[in-house]
């Protein structure tokens, strides 16, 4: 299978990203697989080969230094010449730029030399990542013209889309399987969009997005705006080499679901290697996910690109993809920068949940438990070096699935107001 | 065996301008082929040069993907829906 696209060399000609005031445009086109060139538009499709479009930024941009981007407003958008944009996005102006935060207990856990979360259980607004490929996408299908937003979710994208099309004034078309979390549905429900439950799996959900995205005049965000959407994972990388002092981790470890953000994290560290802003080699990239739903990690760990679809059997649901898009591509990045992949069972990531928020005070979705668990047994299995400095990417809020964790509230004492049973109840626990 | 194949639109202008189509074969290889050689420039998006699927190609039968079902070895039944799905979503 051919590589993903290659950034555009850096020409003698340099021009900024036009954000004069003039209407937001969107870049062109161009097929992952086959080269095909397009011109902007709702399509993530080749017409040739069917395979996935990506934009292509014009040979001629000119990149911003340490100091411009670190002078910009504090979200996603300092990074603008990276993004699939011409003009001035107007929309979820404030998303990104989310924490990193360093965690000793965990690089002790995990033996290395230092340990980071990164950490997008509090992203803006709807805590996860999806916000980042949902402002981007948002604007794209502005500039595109399109008056109605969709997307097909897990949960976590559900959100992102009704917050950000609330906040835009946009009507949306939320798919999600039946089943989904309650808090999942709740948060996505409170903003008023054409919220739909399927009869089914997130892949049969994404099947009939698909044919949505056909038949209407949407912006599917993960669909006919995948190409704009998946550009927005990129700021993760931007965040994590700025924030660090504009240098690169040794290894990231991510949950892999579609398995696009582990192919992201790499396009934008490449971005910044190839822009000068920072030097060294691509991290390793690690992907994790949930042994009841693992086909990107058999991939990796059969040397394979013929990807073998699964029914989910996890508590994850946010990753709880059977049949990912980009897996075959993920599994590549991985293979390729030096990293591997693990599964995990349910109870180690309920106990990854646990250790992460009694350790670094940072309570994550069950995806945030894949990540942990998944890091310590890539540890055990000797995967990192005391000298590694890690990032682990916390993708989600815990507050969205607190069913994962349903020991943390078992047995809690419940005393009388009274200082004498307090005292007994201190006395006890020491 | 005849079953119908529904196509999404980008590949529909391949087929005369049909997104669905009546076809026939006893599995799901057969159902493509038989398709591929009634419409030559639809037959490369729908099969590679070996005649296999491709990886961002999906199909279902009765809303089931064929992966589970054999992929292109799948045996179809009268009545049978194919539905042809590019594999680009998700996540």
């Amino acid at each position: 299978m051919p590589a993903a696209p290659t950034q555009a060399v850096l020409p003698e000609e340099l021009v900024a990203p036009d954000s004069s005031g003039e209407a937001l445009r969107v870049l062109p086109l161009q097929c992952a697989v086959c080269q095909a060139e397009y011109p902007p538009g709702p399509s993530a499709i080749c017409e040739r080969c069917l395979g996935p479009l990506e934009p292509v930024y014009p040979a001629h941009r000119a990149w911003p230094d340490r100091a411009a981007i670190a002078g910009r407003d504090r979200s996603l958008w300092r990074y603008a010449e990276f993004l699939p944009f011409e003009g001035a996005p107007t929309l979820s102006l404030d998303t990104g730029l989310t924490p990193l935060v360093e965690a000793p207990a965990l690089a002790r856990k995990l033996g290395v030399a230092r340990a980071w979360l990164k950490n997008d259980s509090v992203s803006h607004p709807s805590l996860s990542f999806k916000d980042r490929v949902v402002a981007t996408a948002i604007n794209a299908a502005k500039a595109l013209g399109l008056d109605t937003v969709g997307c097909a979710s897990t949960g976590n994208l559900a959100n992102a889309v009704a917050a950000q099309a609330a906040r835009a004034g946009l009507p949306a078309w939320i798919f999600i399987p039946h089943d989904l979390e309650p808090a999942k549905v709740v948060a996505t429900a409170v903003f008023g969009p054409h919220l739909v439950r399927i009869r089914g799996t997130y892949d049969d959900v994404n099947r009939l997005c698909t044919q949505a995205a056909d038949r209407f005049n949407w912006g599917i965000v993960n669909v006919n705006l995948r190409g704009y959407y998946g550009e927005g994972s990129k700021t993760m990388a931007f965040e994590v080499a700025e924030q660090l002092g504009w240098r690169l981790p040794t290894a990231v470890i991510a949950p892999m679901a579609g398995g696009s953000l582990i192919t992201k994290l790499r396009k934008g560290f490449r971005d910044f290697l190839e822009a000068g802003l920072v030097s060294g080699d691509v991290p390793r990239l690690y992907g994790t996910q949930a042994a009841g739903c693992a086909p990107i990690v058999r991939l990796v760990r059969e040397n394979t690109d013929v990807l073998q679809p699964v029914i989910p059997n996890t508590i994850a649901r946010s990753l709880a993809i059977g049949s990912p898009a980009d897996g075959v591509f993920a599994a590549r990045a991985i293979r390729e920068t030096g990293g591997w992949a693990a599964a995990v069972t349910d109870d180690a990531l309920s106990g990854g949940i646990r250790l992460l928020a009694e350790t670094s005070g940072v309570f994550a979705e069950t995806a945030g438990g894949v990540t942990l668990a998944g890091a310590l047994a890539l540890a055990a299995e000797g995967h990192f070096t005391a000298g590694d400095e890690v990032v682990l990417c916390i993708t989600g809020n815990g507050l969205k699935t607190v069913d994962a964790v349903p020991d943390t509230v078992r047995d809690l004492p419940i005393i009388a107001p009274k200082l004498r049973e307090l005292s007994a109840l201190v006395e006890q626990s020491a | 065996m005849s079953v119908t194949l529904s196509l999404p639109t980008i590949l529909a202008r391949l087929a005369d301008g049909q997104t669905t189509l009546e076809a026939s074969g006893a599995t799901l290889g057969e159902v493509v082929a038989r398709v591929a050689e009634r419409f030559p420039r639809l037959a490369p998006r729908l099969q590679d040069e070996r005649g296999g699927p491709y990886p961002f190609v999906a199909f279902y039968l009765n809303d089931e993907d064929a992966r589970f079902r054999g992929g292109f070895g799948a045996p179809v039944t009268d009545g049978d829906e194919i539905t042809v799905v590019a594999a680009i979503s998700g996540g």
